[in-house]
């Protein structure tokens, strides 16, 4: 493995060499190497570019990591990856884009994921986004994630973007069967110029299913992020909704947090805020001696961690 | 040993001048526990911010071990060993009490150091280690977590503005027994701004500021029997009434 494919499987992935388990890992748009398991079946889909990954059902303490690095220039990657989680299996799922353009042309990845999520299934989703390179070509990631969840599955997500990514679309849906739960915790960080947005709806069609959506963001320099989350009770359910941001220098951050209940049952609540890191505490943190800078470094990565 | 020599601090609210802190000089030796008491509005506060470098004097000069410190920056004073607790503590989203105490230390901390820390100040240690120091909290929480901030530095001198504010009485009783033992150990010299008689009574000095003017300064034993019965029934001293 090169050392820039290396250093981007463990921006996004904590990896630092092969993984344990079930992997596939995709390099500038092709498939570039892939384990299955007894358990966990990776397969090239036949149709349109991307795999299917199909875990047995009641398959415990497996992972598998299915990172994408792009390092070339001028790269348009779509995929369509398709979790089949078996009724009862627990599963990690390591997903994540990294893209090292050093080059002048928009290098992009659109990855679409659909996760069919079995009866009483858990699984937890890890997944996180990266761009460095010294190009003037752009860096783009335009996730979409679709959720269906059955009766009793729990489903935690975690999506985070820190660093060097231009622009972001992000497009989630869920839906959620009764006693399903579903956690979505999304952290961004955006600097320079960049533009991110994430639309965000959570059906909670069945009784008792329930849901926390929670999303932490900083925006610095000229960037600009709009959220738009909104949880759907159709049902007799919980969902939290919340959506905070530290806003930095000349950014803009738009938070439109919704909440609709489609029966008298549900039970649906927001909050949002938005505002600068505090003077009071960068002058705690001063008086432990650290500097302005180192403040306001130590404030944001408390805020995303 | 810390020096303030002729310190003013006035602030112009609509062109009208207002002067908080008047002309005040005051010596806290080494070792010294001293306590800083007055009316509400009578300028405490901005003492000790003064002191800490979070407001500049308009005029006069603070001098810490010798070294002049009127133009240090907050984070250049704290390097000399200058600690501040705040009246209203900042809350933190997203830091652990730990890290927070970690990040007073200057290193990460061990778990049963941090443990000491919070017993000391009255919170069971295993409950409050891995909050988040947000407004999750009470404000009485909050609270006692800063005074274990300042327990976890190596302090020249620590300042507390009024730590009893927002305490409860039966944890007032253990604030009072941290201040007792911290009076002997670990800070050399311990600044408090309070209204409490029994913080008083743990004093070695006393000063008394009133309209931003220095009314007494002294041993306690000088100063504290001239304040008895301008105390209210809960032991907060008002000042006199004018």
């Amino acid at each position: 493995m090169e050392k820039i494919d290396s250093n981007l499987l463990e921006s996004i992935a904590d990896l630092h060499e092969i993984p344990a388990g079930a992997y596939n890992i995709r390099k500038n748009g092709e498939g570039f190497s892939r384990r299955s398991t007894a358990n966990i079946e990776i397969v090239t889909k036949t149709d349109k570019p991307g795999i299917d990954i199909i875990v047995a059902p009641f398959t415990k303490n497996e992972s598998v990591h299915i990172p994408v690095i792009i390092t070339e220039t001028g790269v348009d990657d779509l995929v369509y990856n398709d979790f089949y989680i078996g009724e009862g299996a627990e599963v990690l799922i390591v997903a994540g884009c990294g893209i090292h353009n050093s080059g002048d042309e928009k290098s992009q990845h659109d990855g679409i994921h659909t996760f069919h999520i079995g009866k009483n299934a858990k699984i937890k989703y890890v997944e996180k986004h990266y761009g460095e390179g010294d190009g003037k070509g752009e860096r783009v990631l335009n996730p979409v994630t679709v959720v269906e969840q059955e009766e009793g599955s729990v489903c935690e997500m975690e999506m985070v973007q820190i660093k060097g990514v231009d622009s972001t679309v992000r497009d989630t849906k869920a839906h959620l069967a009764a006693g399903a739960r579903l956690i979505m915790t999304e952290r961004l960080l955006t600097h320079g110029n960049q533009y991110a947005r994430s639309d965000m709806e959570v059906y909670l069609d069945g009784e008792d299913a329930s849901s926390q959506i929670i999303s932490r963001s900083v925006a610095k320099d000229n960037s600009k992020q709009i959220f738009h989350p909104n949880a759907i009770g159709n049902a007799k359910c919980r969902a939290h909704v919340t959506c905070d941001s530290i806003i930095m220098d000349d950014a803009t951050v738009s938070s439109i947090p919704a909440i609709t209940a489609n029966s008298a049952d549900a039970q649906i609540v927001h909050e949002a805020a938005i505002g600068r890191i505090n003077n009071d505490q960068l002058i705690k943190l001063m008086t432990f001696g650290m500097n302005e800078e180192e403040a306001e470094e130590v404030i944001i990565q408390g805020f995303l961690k | 040993m810390l020096k303030l020599e002729n310190v003013s601090f006035k602030v112009d609210v609509d062109g009208e001048v207002l002067e908080i802190v008047d002309n005040v000089s005051i010596e806290v030796p080494d070792g010294a526990f001293t306590v800083i008491t007055g009316p509400n509005g009578g300028g405490k506060s901005t003492l000790a911010r003064l002191i800490m470098g979070i407001e500049k004097p308009t005029s006069g000069r603070i001098l810490y071990n010798d070294i002049d410190i009127t133009n240090m920056s907050v984070t250049e004073r704290a390097k000399l060993g200058i600690g501040y607790a705040f009246q209203q503590p900042p809350r933190f989203k997203g830091l652990t009490v730990r890290r927070l105490l970690s990040l007073a230390a200057g290193s990460e901390l061990p778990v049963d150091e941090c443990c000491g820390y919070l017993t000391s100040v009255g919170l069971c240690s295993k409950d409050y280690l891995n909050r988040e120091m947000d407004n999750s909290l009470s404000g009485g929480e909050a609270k006692r977590i800063e005074i274990a901030t300042l327990m976890a530095r190596k302090l020249g001198l620590a300042i507390f503005d009024e730590p009893e504010a927002g305490i409860d009485l039966w944890s007032f009783s253990m604030l009072v027994e941290s201040f007792k033992a911290m009076s002997k150990g670990s800070h050399q010299s311990v600044i408090v701004i309070s209204h409490q008689e029994r913080i008083m009574q743990l004093a070695d000095e006393m000063v008394v500021i009133a309209g931003g003017k220095i009314r007494e300064t002294g041993p306690k034993d000088k100063i504290f029997p001239k304040l008895m019965g301008e105390f209210n029934e809960n032991c907060g001293f008002r000042g006199k009434e004018e």
